[in-house]
């Protein structure tokens, strides 16, 4: 190879040293910083084994987490699925969290490693540092600290009451994990390592000066006067803050048989559940993001002649691997693939900035033919979630190029009907549709702390509110019951109300029937 | 610049105890899931692989989840090519399909198994039978042995001496030694033959007879105390006793299956048959089970419908005798198969007929079995008045009698699980039961 061609490319073959890798993230570094304009956290990568992203998986990918056997279980299903090569592993991980961390696997090529850190040093880290969902709802550089923080809490526990008397309580809570997350409002930011330590030490000294004589106090002369129970009930919600849909929040705080231990536990999972909450809701976003952030600094890099037509093409054939999307009677069909979708709303949005066509002038006037995709996408990256992302950005000309179909499934029919399909009529259609299906919030069974009488049989209610008739399912429903009257330690009920109609739909209870 | 960190180095395996926390768990749910599966499977299933779907109950993690049969949803699929709208698509039979989320999204927990090896599993259904790790080995291991030629030894018995190590010993030393050979006794002698035949008086004549027939007389000396065989030359075979080569056996389950016998008894029973079927197959390559039962008339049946069909009728225990011996005589000559029987009953039984029972066994049974045993399945209440007792029920007083002839029956009483496996001990203690068949012929 002659000399003055080699000089420019950034490797040669596969391997990699770290000298190579320094050079090319170099390189990355510059076209995303200078050409894409992206924003973003310090990096920090870290070569690990693909042994040590079983483990990195199994703890839902946190460098730092408590035990418990769930954890274990998840690591012998991804083991299984990974041996029998039913699954490949993930060429990287990446943790929202200042410095943003990112796994290189060291079975990687040279190629790979390039790829993996434009998609998730890059792509992945500008989008958690912009987003706003990450923004207001997580605390990036409080996250790591916090893990450190909630497995040594955790392992203290257990030394201290025995290692069942805290996974009974964490099984618990892990069954209200989707329960445990504030949708509307913002949770209190981490507080940091020193008032943490301070609450705790007051939550110490309180237990051991706590003393029983005052309960012995004689009840106030006025006693329970007022005999009106429904203002009784407006109030006791009132002071409870009632309706309450973070069950967790609601039980570590309320739940009179807990232990202070046992409450700072049912903290940690709802902080851990908060903190993944907004990855859920941007899925599509976010794997898009980091596709076309790659992709586009791949190229680019390409153009420049810094990476060889062959290791150019190896990672062309991963990303369409990535992004592949198969049709729904394909056997491989697993639902939308965030990526493939993600990916091609993003490239379509470079296309209508730079290239429209008349159907998009009429569909996004404001950026069609304005030339400015960088901004406009750095915008949506910045200020939208899955659903609002497809509302206002899914195009025509996408819903023909995924041929997009809408089908209608009513529970009592035994066919399926197709509502909408990609043409003139259905566009708007299919749109809101598919975003809706992106609305984590209202996919997820609506379920509410609705009353509790805490002077009474302190039996607490619980309400669903049952959206297009869609229920619990029974089993899982009963079985996650009993998990909160665990930590409620008295009974629960919770009642199926309709959310358009109020009709009670079903009630159970975890109190014993006579019947 | 970025931070990089090599991190291959640091400890794998950070979710070690992540596993072995889920798999103490695991456990409990497996134990159930293989007594339920031996419950209902074969007999000589038990003793094999077993794979076990990863049990849901026990480490399963409940949360609400929407009920897939319920309400109005819709999807938004790719991949259209055909329809219009108003098009009508039949459901898909199961959940999944056709549902853009539910398919994919769910962990794929139904093809996931725990596979337990043969001993995992027998570790798991011995559990409640409370068989101590000492006497499971000795029910592993192989008792029937035969002798086989394994060199020679200095000792043995007289009948075992190898003749030609023997002589090749004694020959060697022979020569070592320079014992005279016969041809030079022989040479001397007939040299001393002919010089008196030729009536020489001469000194030196008579001298040279002097002298040989002093070397005559030393070579005798000498031949007489060189012996031809010595005791050190003499070699014995040895022999070893190498584990006999499996053969067949047949196993004979005869049950009462009259109305008194219940789902708890079955199972007594069941657990009594499988272990010995596990016994039996340790020793033999190849082994059939027979499954008579009975009620008043005996038939053979499979194993299912020994366990759970349900018949009933009034009891004559006799019948399944005659059964066996007739299925003995059709298809397992006692030449060729070493023949068990196991026999679980209440005990109830027709007046009479216990007697005819009792002579069957005597007269033939006892004759072609290796090994009969009878299990008495009672009550946990009558353990106490049974319990050591020769009192009992009609067959098992009929019973003592065989018992106290022959050493290769066995009868005892079970009402627990956790009676099995003693009683089953007790019955198979008097080892080895192989040669008590050959000894009577």
């Amino acid at each position: 190879m002659p000399k003055g061609a080699a000089s420019n490319l950034l490797f040669h073959d596969s391997d990699w040293n770290f000298e190579t890798l320094s050079r090319t993230y170099d390189a990355i570094e510059t076209i995303a910083l200078d050409e894409l304009q992206l924003d973003v956290y310090p990096n920090q990568l870290e070569i690990i084994s693909s042994e040590q992203m079983l483990d990195a998986y199994s703890s839902v990918g946190m460098p730092l987490m408590y035990q418990h056997w769930s954890f274990g279980k998840r690591f012998v299903f991804e083991e299984h699925l990974y041996r029998k090569g039913r699954r490949g592993l993930a060429y990287e991980l990446v943790i929202n969290s200042n410095p943003c961390i990112t796994y290189l696997m060291e079975e990687n090529t040279m190629a790979m490693q390039a790829l993996v850190t434009a998609h998730a040093a890059f792509g992945h880290n500008h989008f958690f540092k912009n987003n706003y969902l990450f923004q207001q709802w997580t605390d990036a550089s409080a996250i790591l600290s916090y893990m450190e923080f909630a497995k040594k809490y955790i392992a203290k526990c257990e030394e201290r009451y025995g290692t069942s008397e805290v996974e009974v309580i964490l099984d618990s809570a892990h069954a209200l994990m989707d329960q445990g997350v504030f949708r509307y409002r913002r949770p209190p930011r981490l507080s940091s390592e020193k008032e943490r330590e301070r609450t705790r030490e007051r939550l110490e000294y309180e237990e051991q000066t706590y003393s029983d004589l005052w309960r012995t106090l004689p009840p106030s002369p006025d006693g329970p006067s007022s005999k009106d129970a429904e203002r009784d009930a407006s109030e006791r919600k009132k002071a409870l803050n009632l309706p309450e849909e973070n069950l967790l929040y609601f039980l570590e705080k309320t739940s009179l048989i807990l232990e202070p231990w046992q409450r700072e536990l049912l903290r940690i999972v709802r902080v851990i559940a908060q903190y993944f909450y907004p990855q859920r809701q941007t899925k599509v976003m976010n794997e898009g993001c980091a596709t076309f952030v790659h992709y586009t600094i791949m190229n680019r890099l390409f153009d420049q002649g810094r990476i060889s037509e062959g290791s150019m093409l190896e990672m062309l054939h991963s990303h369409s691997n990535v992004v592949f999307q198969p049709s729904f009677d394909d056997p491989r069909f697993p639902g939308i693939n965030p990526y493939a979708l993600g990916f091609a709303m993003m490239q379509d949005i470079q296309r209508i900035c730079t290239d429209p066509t008349a159907e998009d002038r009429d569909w996004f006037p404001e950026i069609a033919g304005s030339g400015k995709w960088r901004e406009t996408l750095i915008d949506a990256w910045a200020n939208h979630r899955d659903e609002s992302f497809i509302l206002q950005y899914l195009s025509p000309a996408l819903i023909r190029k995924f041929r997009l179909f809408l089908l209608t499934d009513e529970a009592g029919d035994n066919y399926l009907e197709v509502a909408s399909i990609h043409n003139e009529r259905g566009y708007e259609t299919i749109r809101s549709a598919l975003a809706r299906t992106y609305d984590v919030a209202a996919n997820q069974s609506d379920i509410q702390v609705v009353d509790v009488d805490l002077l009474g049989d302190r039996h607490l209610r619980l309400q669903h509110n049952v959206k297009n008739g869609i229920l619990l399912d029974e089993a899982s429903r009963d079985a996650t019951l009993r998990h909160v009257r665990h930590l409620w330690g008295y009974d629960v009920s919770l009642a199926g109300v309709d959310a358009e109609t109020d009709d009670v739909l079903y009630e159970c209870s975890t109190a014993p029937t006579f019947e | 610049m970025p931070n990089f960190i090599d991190r291959r180095l640091n400890p794998k395996d950070k979710s070690l105890g992540n596993r072995r926390r889920f798999l103490k768990r695991a456990r409990e749910e497996l134990k159930r899931t293989i007594k339920e599966q031996i419950k209902a499977g074969k007999i000589a299933d038990v003793d094999a692989e077993h794979r076990v779907p990863m049990p849901e109950r026990g480490v399963g993690e409940p949360s609400f989840q929407p009920s897939p049969t319920t309400g109005e949803r819709q999807y938004v699929l790719p991949g259209n090519h055909e329809f219009s709208p108003g098009d009508r698509l039949p459901k898909p039979s199961a959940r999944g399909g056709a549902s853009g989320k539910g398919a994919g999204t769910g962990e794929s927990e139904d093809d996931f198994q725990f596979v337990l090896s043969r001993d995992e599993v027998l570790d798991l259904f011995f559990e409640d039978l409370e068989l101590p790790d000492m006497v499971k080995l000795n029910l592993k291991e192989s008792v029937a042995f035969k002798p086989r030629r394994a060199g020679f030894a200095t000792s043995g018995s007289p009948t075992n001496i190898n003749v030609g190590r023997t002589m090749r010993n004694s020959y060697g030393r022979r020569i070592a030694l320079r014992r005279p050979s016969r041809a030079d006794v022989a040479a001397i002698a007939e040299e001393i033959a002919k010089l008196e035949a030729e009536s020489n008086a001469s000194g030196a004549h008579q001298k040279r007879i002097e002298a040989l027939r002093e070397e005559l007389d030393k070579l005798e000396r000498r031949r007489r105390r060189i012996a031809y065989v010595d005791p050190v030359d003499i070699r014995f075979n040895r022999f070893e006793p190498q584990p006999l080569p499996n053969a067949s056996a047949v196993m004979f389950c005869l049950m009462d299956v009259s109305a008194s016998m219940g789902e708890r008894e079955k199972d007594l029973a069941k657990r009594f048959f499988v272990l010995l079927h596990l016994f039996l197959k340790r020793r033999y390559k190849r082994i059939d089970i027979v499954f008579i039962r009975h009620t008043d008339e005996a038939g053979e049946v499979d194993e299912n419908t020994f366990f759970y069909s349900k018949q009933s009728g009034g009891t004559v225990v006799s019948t399944a005798i005659e059964e066996m011996l007739r299925i003995i005589e059709e298809r397992y000559p006692a030449r060729e198969w070493n023949i068990y029987a196991a026999q679980a009953s209440d005990g109830e039984n027709s007046a009479g007929d216990s007697d005819l029972c009792v002579s069957l066994l005597h007269r033939q049974v006892m004759r072609l079995c290796q090994y009969y045993a009878y299990v008495e399945i009672i009550d946990e209440r009558e353990t106490e008045i049974f319990g050591t007792t020769d009192n009992g029920t009609s067959l098992w007083r009929a019973y003592r009698t065989v018992d106290s002839e022959w050493s290769n029956f066995q009868m005892t009483r079970i009402a627990r699980p956790s009676d099995i496996y003693p009683v089953f001990r007790k019955l198979f203690a008097r080892q080895p039961t192989m040669q008590l068949r050959t000894e009577r012929r």
